[in-house]
């Protein structure tokens, strides 16, 4: 070998992984962040509760994952699980999907209902999975919400929301935009009865989720870096023809315009909700 | 001269054959009348069937029409004495949305609409009928004030959809949207949406949480554009006529699906062909609407507009 060929960076012999190598690291034991590239034992990133322990990227989380860290445990009784979607504009395929969906996320739909304690207070919360078509709402996603919200009115509680969704489901038409005016009329009767309603708002609340029960809780809380807005970035830039900001829609960027009342780390999200709920409630428990 | 829509080239070219001969006659020795009457109940025919089987994508066509009638035409037409009332009081007056007072067969009503412009300068104006937070927030206010003073409520729905801008998630296009939808709900005194054009997703639904909702029969009501639900789900905006048909949007499906309770006939040839014929149809329903909830009391109200929305959806338990 002459000096010069160490300098090179061609190299000359390349390492071909065997098939034995390759399932030297089972399938999932480690995770790359998405965000910062970091990579470490999917273990550890469970223990922090799907946080990047480097960049403090939040990771997505199933509903039952949410119901773990958030409930006081053992404490959730789920609801209206026995709801099912049904196919009301004969889309062709839409109810595999659905069956597919449902068997991957164990769900009947994109949101898990119930009541729950929150350091020994009672509440009723609707977590939303955005592994379920995208979290979108049609009829069923809206009737479950909508009965969750009776519910706590009926229990006199506070009713609690993690919103994950794309917006109203295509698939179900104007029957999807519709659950947006039902689960807000349900929402005025639990507020009317002065119960407390918090939003959170979590990566991505966008389109009729957006514009409807997520933007109106009595506090409005949302998770860092969380995508939330109305409109697609992508219809925008195509209407006003400019370019938008890095942060347009995000979390931070709406908390500058007014629109939350605070983002919550998720390490401190319970604490937070726990926190609020005991303010609001009437020293009845 | 009307614009005319592609669907209806025939019946246009055989009125226009008609009248030909008709001067014909008059100018000539030859007597045609015969003929004249043979192609007048051709047209009839074809009249009845191009408009009466008219197809999804047709009536799109017919709720876009440039000269369909805007609220501010049935204002002038159904109501009298109407002053209107501007801005928000926050940040601005956005004229996509109109909003006022007037007398209703004699009794004082609070309107609020959206409202496209007739042509490009107006247009521009009125943002297209596309409205900014600041149009809801205006016909909020004006929504609260109807209920202070007792007023019935009524809301022309016409727009493509909320204005998706930058200016507009800045000031919480979400959030006006989304306190119309749960302030309506509550409110105690009729609330009457009428659907006149296009009834496009959340924009639309923010004038329309309602005791009531009728649809002019060739409006449409949608979660999303013909052309949106094409790109989004066929990746293809050109088949946008398809999907008119698929997502069940115009007036007969949402009637089917039990969410509109009347539909208002239209003028042979759509509402563009007789503004003020139009009108006397709407205010025979507008009447009827109201004659029927100002019995119910105001809990009634807020309960009645519960129950109705509470049953839309379709699922099995």
């Amino acid at each position: 070998m002459i000096i010069r060929d160490m300098f090179n960076r061609k190299k000359k012999y390349a390492t071909i992984p065997n098939a034995a190598s390759k399932t030297d690291v089972p399938e999932g034991i480690m995770t790359k962040c998405p965000e910062c590239k970091h990579i470490g034992l999917t273990k550890d990133l469970l223990i922090n509760n799907k946080v990047c322990p480097s960049c403090q990227h939040h990771y997505k989380m199933t509903a039952q994952e949410r119901v773990a860290i958030f409930l006081d445990e053992g404490t959730f009784i789920s609801m209206d699980d026995h709801l099912q979607t049904v196919n009301p504009l004969n889309f062709p395929g839409y109810t595999e999907k659905i069956r597919l969906d449902a068997e991957k996320t164990g769900l009947n739909e994109a949101v898990l209902t119930g009541t729950g304690f929150i350091d020994g207070r009672k509440i009723v919360v609707a977590i939303m999975d955005a592994h379920f078509r995208m979290g979108s709402m049609g009829s069923v996603v809206g009737e479950k919400i909508t009965r969750a919200v009776e519910e706590a009115t009926r229990l006199g509680v506070p009713f609690i929301i993690f919103t994950a969704s794309g917006g109203a489901r295509m698939q179900e038409g104007v029957l999807s935009l519709m659950q947006m005016a039902k689960t807000s009329v349900a929402l005025k009767r639990h507020s009317d009865k002065g119960y407390l309603f918090i939003s959170i708002m979590t990566h991505p609340t966008t389109g009729g989720v957006s514009a409807s029960f997520a933007s109106i809780g009595d506090i409005n809380l949302a998770e860092p870096k969380a995508l939330i807005g109305f409109a697609g970035r992508r219809v925008i830039e195509q209407t006003v023809r400019e370019k938008l900001p890095e942060n347009f829609q995000t979390a931070e960027f709406l908390l500058a315009h007014g629109q939350l009342d605070a983002v919550i780390h998720r390490s401190s999200m319970k604490v937070t909700v726990s926190t609020l709920v005991k303010h609001h409630s009437k020293g009845d428990n | 001269m009307v614009k005319t829509l592609p669907f209806e080239q025939p019946v246009i070219q055989l009125r226009d054959k008609i009248s030909e001969l008709r001067e014909f006659t008059a100018n000539s020795d030859v007597d045609l009348t015969t003929e004249i009457q043979h192609l007048e109940d051709r047209l009839q025919k074809l009249e009845s069937d191009i408009y009466v089987n008219m197809q999804p994508w047709d009536r799109v066509q017919v709720a876009r029409h440039p000269e369909r009638p805007t609220t501010i035409d049935y204002i002038r037409e159904i109501f009298t004495d109407f002053i209107e009332l501007h801005g928000d009081r926050s940040y601005g007056d956005d004229e996509a949305i109109i909003g006022g007072i007037a007398s209703f067969n004699d009794v004082p009503v609070t309107i609020i609409g959206h409202q496209r412009g007739r042509d490009t300068k107006e247009n521009i104006r009125r943002n297209f009928g596309m409205p900014h937070p600041e149009g809801y927030r205006k016909a909020l206010r004006l929504m609260k004030q109807a209920e202070k003073f007792g007023r019935p409520i009524i809301c022309f729905i016409d727009t493509k959809g909320a204005y998706p801008g930058k200016a507009a998630e800045e000031r919480g296009q979400s959030e006006a949207i989304a306190r119309n939808l749960f302030e309506m709900a509550g409110l105690k005194v009729p609330v009457i949406s009428v659907v006149i054009g296009e009834g496009g997703s959340g924009g639309a639904l923010a004038l329309g949480v309602a005791n009531h909702i009728h649809m002019l029969e060739n409006s449409t009501y949608s979660v999303i554009s013909p052309e949106g639900a094409a790109s989004i789900l066929w990746k293809d905006a050109a088949l946008a006529k398809q999907a008119a048909e698929a997502m069940k949007i115009t007036a007969p499906d949402l009637k089917q699906m039990g969410i509109v309770d009347e539909i208002i006939p239209e003028t042979i040839g759509g509402a563009h062909r007789d503004t003020k014929q139009q009108a006397i149809l709407m205010k025979e329903t507008l009447t009827r609407s109201i004659d029927t909830l100002t019995k119910l009391s105001k809990d009634e109200l807020v309960d009645n507009r519960y129950e109705k929305f509470k049953s839309i959806g379709e699922f099995t338990e």
